[in-house]
């Protein structure tokens, strides 16, 4: 499967099937930082995520002057 | 795992409240969440005209957009920093935003001033979040002021607030513990009502509903976002979030409640009014007000002169 991780912009491959919170260990993603996209929908740690699967982990913390 | 709602397959879990939502059942339960704060924190009413400070990212978007749809009367402010693309990108967001829905917005852009924050940082040696905070609560002030708004809502979340008030506790920052709260009153005749009605959801909570909505804000973070403390107070607290779920909204909601007033009560510089800035004559707490002073940092560089 091809993740897409931003911000930053970087992109990995990776090959098994697995669920989304053993992706976002693997990825260094703490629960509640990112959001994890597939196909314009929304996915759940207990979702699994396949080989053919085209993921975006979208980081939600922002920071900086607030 | 089912929507708590409607038992559909749910988009969004929200470990802070142990509860699924699916996305047409997330995103009333979401505006929900903004009406209770705004309510209970007395904010605003569905009469007042609340100018919304709108950065381009998907907290001020997400407000605006729940603002709009509860039916409140709001105008956008964009405060442009002139931080190369990143900024660029930003305004086009915004316009677009507001271009899409038919929404009044104002456009300040700091460059025109000759204070875009780059140069202004390199002039000042400032850090620029340092700078660009400076800058920017001046501008909303200023424009608010101007244009006769009696209230400026921010999109500062609930990440955003637990970061601060550990950086506050941290330092033991007593003054500003007394200050931190989502509703400021005016203390100066130039100052407006700022309203913070975003305090009690979480980033993933906005950005969830930004997404859900459909909402097309800057994914990236500004370029010198990188290395600011807020983040290390952020990336500290989601560890202990993940560890512990609940735990920002207890520190943030139990402070507003119970520590917060005696923090204010304790602190007779709360009481205390700012004067008006000598040059500008906005709020000041000394001679000049934080923006001024930097500009007559800047002046002897051959910077801009002061208002």
């Amino acid at each position: 499967m091809r993740v897409h991780l931003h911000p930053p912009h970087r992109t990995v491959e990776l090959s098994g099937r697995r669920t989304v919170a053993a992706l976002l260990r693997e990825l260094g993603v703490l629960p509640g930082t990112a959001m994890v996209i597939r196909r314009d929908v929304l996915l759940l740690e207990g979702d699994t995520v396949e080989d053919d699967d085209e993921i975006e982990v979208r980081r939600v913390i922002s920071g900086g002057n607030a | 795992m089912r929507c708590v709602r409607c038992r559909a397959r749910p988009e969004v879990y929200l470990r802070a409240h142990n509860a699924a939502f699916c996305r047409a059942c997330y995103i009333p339960w979401f505006q929900r969440q903004v009406e209770r704060t705004l309510t209970s924190g007395r904010m605003c009413t569905r009469d007042d005209q609340v100018l919304v400070a709108v950065s381009g990212g998907k907290d001020s978007l997400a407000l605006w957009d729940a603002l709009v749809t509860l039916g409140y009367r709001t105008s956008g402010l964009h405060v442009a920093q002139g931080i190369g693309g990143y900024s660029a990108t930003s305004r086009e967001k915004v316009e677009r935003f507001a271009r899409d829905r038919g929404l009044p917005l104002l456009v300040h852009d700091l460059a025109d001033e000759g204070l875009a924050i780059p140069e202004v940082a390199s002039t000042t040696r400032r850090a620029p979040c340092s700078a660009c905070g400076t800058l920017k609560r001046y501008a909303f002030d200023r424009v608010a002021h101007v244009h006769g708004f009696a209230i400026l809502a921010t999109g500062h979340n609930l990440d955003d607030e637990a970061a601060r008030l550990l950086g506050n506790l941290l330092r033991w920052q007593t003054t500003h513990l007394a200050r931190q709260r989502p509703v400021l009153d005016p203390r100066h005749p130039t100052q407006v009502r700022k309203i913070r009605p975003l305090v009690l959801v979480s980033e993933y909570e906005t950005a969830a509903y930004a997404f859900l909505r459909g909402i097309d804000y800057v994914v990236e973070e500004c370029p010198y976002a990188e290395g600011a403390t807020q983040l290390l107070y952020k990336e500290a607290l989601d560890r202990i979030e993940a560890g512990s779920p609940g735990t920002k909204l207890a520190f943030v909601r139990e402070f507003f409640r119970s520590a917060q007033p005696l923090f204010a009560a304790s602190e007779p510089a709360d009481g205390a009014p700012p004067r008006s800035c000598t040059r500008c004559g906005m709020p000041a707490f000394d001679e000049l007000c934080a923006h001024c002073r930097l500009l007559r940092v800047l002046a002897p560089a051959g910077g801009p002169s002061a208002a």
